[in-house]
Order: C-alpha cells, then sequence, then structure tokens
C-alpha cells in the first residue's frame, strides 16, 4: 500500500472486528451465485439443489457447537440472532414474567436490545463484573426473581477476549428453569463450544468473524426452547424465520465451520504464540503498558492493552497512517471512537480506559505483522509522551 | 517534491466546499493530506423528523460528505470525538452566557478551543506539520519572523473576526489556502476538481441549534421560567414583564410585547436584576465599551493605539482609539457614536486588512 507517495506494510490485527472470508469458503459459495440459483422452497429440481447445499450446511454449523442440525436457524448475522433470542423469548415468555438478567459488558446488540425491551416495560437487571471482566455467579444467582425469564450472556468478551463461565452460568439457568441466551459470536470457531453440555437455551454466532461472508448468521435454539419469531413470512426455518435463504451465505457459514473444526486446536496454538510474543514485546517496549482482562482464560486471538496517559484515538491513527489496522471501543456510524464501555464496566481507571487497544489476531497473522507492529508502536509512544 | 520529505498537514474538513478545496489544493501543492472532521455533537439525539433537517456544519450528512471527497482525493479520512469538550467549553459557556445577560458568540469559542487548540493538539499527535481550515483569511510571516492574520481577499468572506484569538505559536502551525481566493474562484476549483460538494450551500449560523430557536434549546437545556422579570425603562419605569433574560439581546426591536408610541429596543440585560432595560433607538449609541481577555496578534501595545474596529462579525469597521487597561483589559473609544454595543460578542481590532487582536465586550 501506499499513503500519497510513501510505502507502508499493511497489517490487519482487527480480526475481532471482522475477517477476510477463506478462500474455500469463497470457492463453495461461488457455484451459488454462478451456477445455482433455485429457491429452496420449490419442489422442482431447481429448488432440491440448493435445499440440499443449505441442509449441508445447517449439518456443518451442528457439527461445529454439538447440536443437532434442526436446531440451527439461519440470520443475517450476530445482530439480528441476538435481537431475535432476546425479544423472541420476551415475547414468548411474557405470561410468565418480565425480567431480564444481563451484564454491563455484553455488546450492544444485546445491551441495546435490551433498553428496547426496558423502555416496553420490561425489568432489566445489568450485573457489574470484576476487574478481570468475569461475573459473579453467586450475585447472577441472587438476583434471580419469580418473574426472571432469561439470562443473557456473552461466551468471549469481543474487547478483552475474556471467557465468561458459560457452563457455570448454564448450570444456574437450567437449575432455576431460565433460558440462558449466549452471545457467541466472538467465540465460536475460536474455543470449542458444546451446546448440549453448556446448558445453553439460545447460541448467537455471526459468519464474517470466522471467514464466512457479512450478512450470514445464525441462531442455535435448543429443542423446546419457546420462541415468538421477529421476522414474519413464509415457513422458512421452521416457522421461525420467515424470509428466502440466504443460500451462498448459509453455504459459506457452513464451509467456515467446517474449517474451524478441522484447524481448531493447531490454529489456536498457533495465534496464541503470535499473541503472547505480541504482548511480551509489548510489554517489554512500554513498561508501563498493562494488559486487560483475564490473562489465563480467554480467546487465543485477543489482546487488550492499556497505554496509560496516551489517547487510544492517537495511537490507533498513527498506527493506520503506518498500515496497522486495529481498534479500541465501539465504532459509532460516523467513524468516531468512543471510550469503551467493557473497560468503564470492569473499573479500570479513566486514563487506562482512554488508552486502551485492542489487537486481535487470526488465520493470515504471521510473525512478521508482529515484527512490524514493534518497530512502529513503541516510537508513536514515545512520541506522543514527548509531545503531551 | 522527494516523496521522504513531504510535510504533513491536518485538513479540518467539514463536509462544505471550502474545507474540501483546502484539502485539494494542499494536495496538489505537494502536502502529505490527512482529513479529519469533529464529531461535536451526539446525533443519535436527533431522531425521526429532527433528524432529516439538521443540515449544519459537522452533521452525520456532512461526515459523510467530507469521508466521500477524501475518498475521491485520495488521502487518509478520519473522525475524532470531541462531543464532551464540546458540550463543555462551546455549549454550556454558550448558556452561561446567556444567563448572565450577554449575547455569546459560539463560533469565536469553537474555533479557540476546539479546532485551534484540540484539533491543533491531535494534529501534532499525528505529527502533522501543519493544521489547515477553509477559513477565509491570509497569514504573512515578516522578516522578523512574526505572523501577521490579514482579511480574507474576498471581503464579503472574510473570516478573521472569527479567529483573533490566534496567538503567534499557533499561527506557525497553520496554513489557509482559501484567503487569497473569492468564493466564486473556490466554487470554480470545487467544480473543477469535480468534488461531490461543488453545488452546496454555505453552513448555518449556529451548528449545534439547526432551527436557530435558541430560547428553546436553553429551555430544552436549563428549564425555563427562572430569568423572568420585568421589562423596564431607562428611568427604572415598568413597562411589561420577560419570561427570561436570555431571550434577549441589545438592540433588539421585535418580541418585546410593549405598546409605546415610539419603536422600543432593548439598551442592556441586567442578570442581577433580570431587567431588560428598554429605550429610544438614540438611546442605544454609546462613546466606547471596555474589552476584556484580550488576545493581541501584534505584540501587546503599552500605549493607546488608533485603530478600526468591529464590534460583531457583519459590522463595517469604525475609527476607534484602544486603550490598554490593567488586568488584560482595554477601552475602546469610537471616534463616533456606535449603535448596540452587545456584551459577550467580539472587539475586533484592525490597521487596514491586518488583525492587530481583539477581545470581549464587557
Amino acid at each position: 500500500m501506499t499513503v500519497q507517495g510513501r510505502a507502508v506494510r499493511r497489517v490487519y490485527l482487527d480480526y475481532n472486528a471482522t475477517t477476510p472470508v477463506h478462500p474455500e469458503v469463497v470457492e463453495a459459495m461461488s457455484a451459488f451465485y454462478r451456477d445455482t440459483f433455485g429457491n429452496p422452497s420449490s419442489i422442482h429440481w431447481a429448488g432440491r439443489d440448493v435445499k440440499e447445499a443449505m441442509e449441508k450446511g445447517r449439518e456443518q454449523v451442528a457439527l461445529l457447537l454439538n447440536c443437532n442440525p434442526s436446531e440451527v436457524v439461519f440470520t443475517s448475522g450476530g445482530t439480528e440472532a441476538d435481537n431475535m433470542a432476546i425479544k423472541g423469548v420476551a415475547a414468548a415468555l411474557r405470561d410468565w414474567g418480565n425480567h431480564i438478567i444481563t451484564f454491563r459488558t455484553e455488546h450492544p446488540a444485546v445491551l441495546s436490545t435490551c433498553l428496547s425491551l426496558e423502555n416496553q416495560g420490561y425489568e432489566i437487571t445489568r450485573l457489574g463484573v470484576d476487574r478481570a471482566g468475569m461475573p459473579d455467579l453467586a450475585e447472577l444467582e441472587a438476583t434471580i426473581t419469580g418473574r426472571t425469564i432469561l439470562i443473557s450472556a456473552m461466551y468471549a468478551n469481543h474487547e478483552t477476549g475474556t471467557l465468561l463461565p458459560a457452563a457455570g452460568i448454564g448450570e444456574i439457568a437450567a437449575r432455576r428453569r431460565i433460558y440462558f441466551h449466549c452471545d457467541g459470536v466472538q467465540a465460536v470457531g475460536k474455543v470449542p463450544i458444546d451446546f448440549r453440555g453448556c446448558g445453553i437455551g439460545l447460541l448467537a454466532l455471526s459468519g464474517h468473524k470466522i471467514h464466512a461472508p457479512k450478512g450470514i448468521g445464525a441462531l442455535v435454539i435448543r429443542k423446546g426452547v419457546k420462541l415468538a419469531p421477529l421476522i414474519h413470512g413464509g415457513p422458512q426455518e421452521r416457522n421461525r424465520r420467515g424470509g428466502t435463504e440466504n443460500v451462498a451465505g448459509i453455504v459459506g457459514l457452513g464451509k467456515a465451520c467446517e474449517l474451524a473444526m478441522a484447524g481448531m486446536t493447531e490454529a489456536s496454538r498457533r495465534v496464541a504464540v503470535l499473541r503472547d510474543r505480541l504482548e511480551a514485546d509489548i510489554l517489554a517496549a512500554v513498561p508501563d503498558a498493562v494488559v486487560n482482562g483475564e490473562r489465563n482464560r480467554r480467546l487465543p486471538t485477543t489482546s487488550n492493552i492499556s497505554f496509560p496517559g496516551l489517547d487510544a484515538d492517537s495511537l490507533l491513527l498513527n498506527l493506520d497512517l503506518q498500515g496497522i489496522a486495529a481498534s479500541s471501543g465501539s465504532a459509532c456510524s460516523s467513524g468516531v471512537m468512543k471510550e469503551s464501555p467493557v473497560l468503564a464496566a470492569m473499573g479500570l481507571e479513566r486514563e487506562h480506559v482512554r488508552g486502551a487497544i485492542r489487537f486481535s489476531l487470526g488465520r493470515e497473522t504471521v510473525v512478521e505483522d508482529i515484527d512490524y507492529l514493534l518497530e512502529v508502536l513503541p516510537k508513536i509512544v514515545e512520541r506522543l509522551r514527548t509531545k503531551q | 517534491m522527494n516523496s521522504e520529505k513531504k510535510k504533513r498537514v491536518v485538513v479540518a474538513m467539514s463536509g462544505g466546499v471550502d474545507s474540501s478545496v483546502t484539502a485539494a489544493l494542499l494536495r496538489d501543492e505537494g502536502y502529505e493530506v490527512i482529513g479529519i472532521s469533529m464529531q461535536v455533537w451526539d446525533y443519535s439525539r436527533f431522531t425521526g423528523a429532527e433528524a432529516g433537517t439538521f443540515g449544519t456544519c459537522c452533521s452525520l450528512d456532512d461526515i459523510h460528505d467530507a469521508r466521500r471527497v477524501a475518498e475521491q482525493l485520495g488521502i487518509p479520512f478520519y473522525v475524532v470525538n470531541f462531543e464532551e469538550e464540546f458540550q463543555r467549553l462551546v455549549i454550556d459557556d454558550f448558556i452561561d452566557e446567556y444567563f448572565l445577560g450577554r449575547t455569546p458568540n459560539p463560533c469565536v469559542r469553537c474555533n479557540q478551543w476546539i479546532k485551534f487548540e484540540l484539533l491543533l493538539k491531535k494534529a501534532q499527535a499525528l505529527d502533522a506539520d501543519f493544521l489547515a481550515t477553509g477559513h477565509y483569511v491570509r497569514v504573512e510571516q515578516d522578516a522578523q519572523g512574526r505572523f501577521h492574520l490579514l482579511k480574507g481577499l474576498d471581503k464579503g468572506k472574510d473570516q478573521s473576526y472569527f479567529l483573533f484569538t490566534l496567538t503567534q505559536q499557533q499561527l506557525g502551525h497553520l496554513l489557509f489556502p482559501l484567503g487569497g481566493l473569492t468564493k466564486g474562484e473556490v466554487r470554480k476549483l470545487a467544480a473543477n476538481y469535480g468534488l461531490r460538494v461543488a453545488e452546496k450551500g454555505e453552513s448555518q449560523e449556529i451548528c449545534f441549534i439547526p432551527d436557530n430557536d435558541y430560547v428553546r434549546f436553553i429551555e430544552e437545556a436549563r428549564g425555563s421560567g427562572h430569568l423572568s422579570g420585568e421589562i423596564v425603562d431607562s428611568e427604572g419605569e415598568i413597562l411589561g414583564s420577560h419570561t427570561g433574560i436570555y431571550g434577549y439581546t441589545v438592540g433588539q426591536r421585535k418580541g418585546l410585547g410593549i405598546a409605546h408610541p415610539h419603536p422600543l429596543y432593548v439598551l442592556k440585560v441586567d442578570a442581577g436584576s433580570r431587567q431588560v432595560i428598554v429605550g429610544g433607538k438614540d438611546e442605544l449609541f454609546s462613546e466606547g465599551l471596555i474589552a476584556r481577555n484580550l488576545n493581541w496578534i501584534i505584540p501587546q501595545p503599552t500605549a493607546p493605539l488608533e485603530a478600526t474596529c468591529k464590534i460583531r462579525y457583519r459590522h463595517q469597521p469604525v475609527l476607534c482609539r484602544v486603550v490598554p487597561l490593567a488586568d488584560n483589559r482595554a477601552e475602546v473609544r469610537f471616534l463616533e457614536r456606535e449603535k448596540s454595543i452587545t456584551p459577550g460578542q467580539a472587539v475586533v481590532f484592525y490597521d487596514g486588512d491586518e488583525v492587530l487582536g481583539g477581545g470581549w465586550i464587557e
């Protein structure tokens, strides 16, 4: 890449935002843009071809997550899946209760949905977490009332990579006979998830975080869970989501799940080595930098580091000008950066929240990327510190 | 120009014609240009009906336009978040000033505290040599190295009034490529560059009050009714009542709601007594004013100074004598009596085209 005549190496360290589509996924999908076009609901040959491909995709998703293929409902992505789960349970169980428990570190797809329900009269409890980003399960259990219908907790945090105790939450939910919705968008495909074993009622996932394209995701709904549909229409997806299916996307998501499952152990080990190296090198070069979140229980791909006294904003723009893509907090529609609500909920000092950067690595990350980052970043930090 | 030695400049891009042409000109002069838009307002506050009418300086649509122009020019583009600072330094100050019976100028505040302070710092954090804006002003450096701030060549567009707070230090890091051009020429350049914003209209006066109903804006922020009081004449005789002093500005004639044989104008807004003092047109004229928080772009004068001055943006400069006082204040005596001296507005001193300095009217 060149920036107005300046040659710049491009390094992508924002895999938690999105990932490039895997070449084998593109390959698997391309037939459904070129040759095969049928509507899976049709009874004729054109429909049959795509229906089979779609069901294969469903099986591939189910294999990765240890669920039944019939429990997989395809959506337009993770956000729709989260909306479908939370609003769907709220509507279906209206006569049973109106209380939903979630956490302040959840993704906006969950928090905004809960806020919308709160405005409609539902009662929402947003629990805090400790400094490592971990919930207090005793507190969670104590918060449950006779009116509680749903617990919504993510599998892995999008900013810190912290893995929440899904099985522990699932156990409480099962014992208290409450549904457990788990936002699995960041975890699926990166760490093994046992849908059945964790007591999860509803699990949301997104294609583009695991090398499938944008615009495809799924909600896994345990058999028997009561859920009102979010999108009404034809009888597709067992009456749970109307609209002609995104066949190519489903094929792509299935392929991505298959690839993730086959390569997960090896990929995790490889990327964790790079991530740990990145962290060790940054901490050596910038001694007052701090790694945020529970270091021993997190995604192998993610590192959230605070550079106290600096603005994440200035760091990220300088990194981008040198070709390095990383991120902080959550970006709003104008592209402006806001301070991380996740790190604030973890009780970090304001200075640590302001100066926090998320590096997220993935399939295409190589050691040269880390070397280049370490060549560039310490100089930026030093320059910004002397300027201030 | 050697590509390794390109000077880096951050252009404050609002999505309008002026800042877009600024970026294009600097790119063609061989600078490494980075575009930045400032988000100063939480646009999610505007939903539904209001969202569509929000057509001012830094709205979401404008950020989108700025981004598209940057894309067209092939320059990096970023949005920086100054919402909190803008609220504190510009909006709160705007309301506070009205509560003190003054008529504030938020654009000067925004230039002073946001653009040429925070954004300039941000530019320096990006290792930029300069910050550039689309203001119609010129800067010249003399043989001794001092910078001089001059009016824009397009007298109809000159914006030097808004920039009187600039310091020598800041001027050394600022570029104003439009200062030598007319608005017509800038529009032509925009069209020649094929910029998508070439036809765009001028931005409105107060960017955070899209419907211009500043009284409603203040009451939504602070509630209504608590600064209500009497309307009196200069003898103290009560002529009527009002619902908040912030609804009145010196020189204002409309909206007094008083039947009177000759036209009445607001002469003074007294926050202490919550009185709005009104009188005839002849009572609006003054011999002079006191300015505070002065900033001098020329070396600070110690002796009285003959100059011209503007007491509001759309004001023909008039001859005056500036007498420096203690505490960074000055007394300004007009050669001929001047109408509607408005506390809270800026008074800016000129020598011909050159801005000498300025201050805030007490």
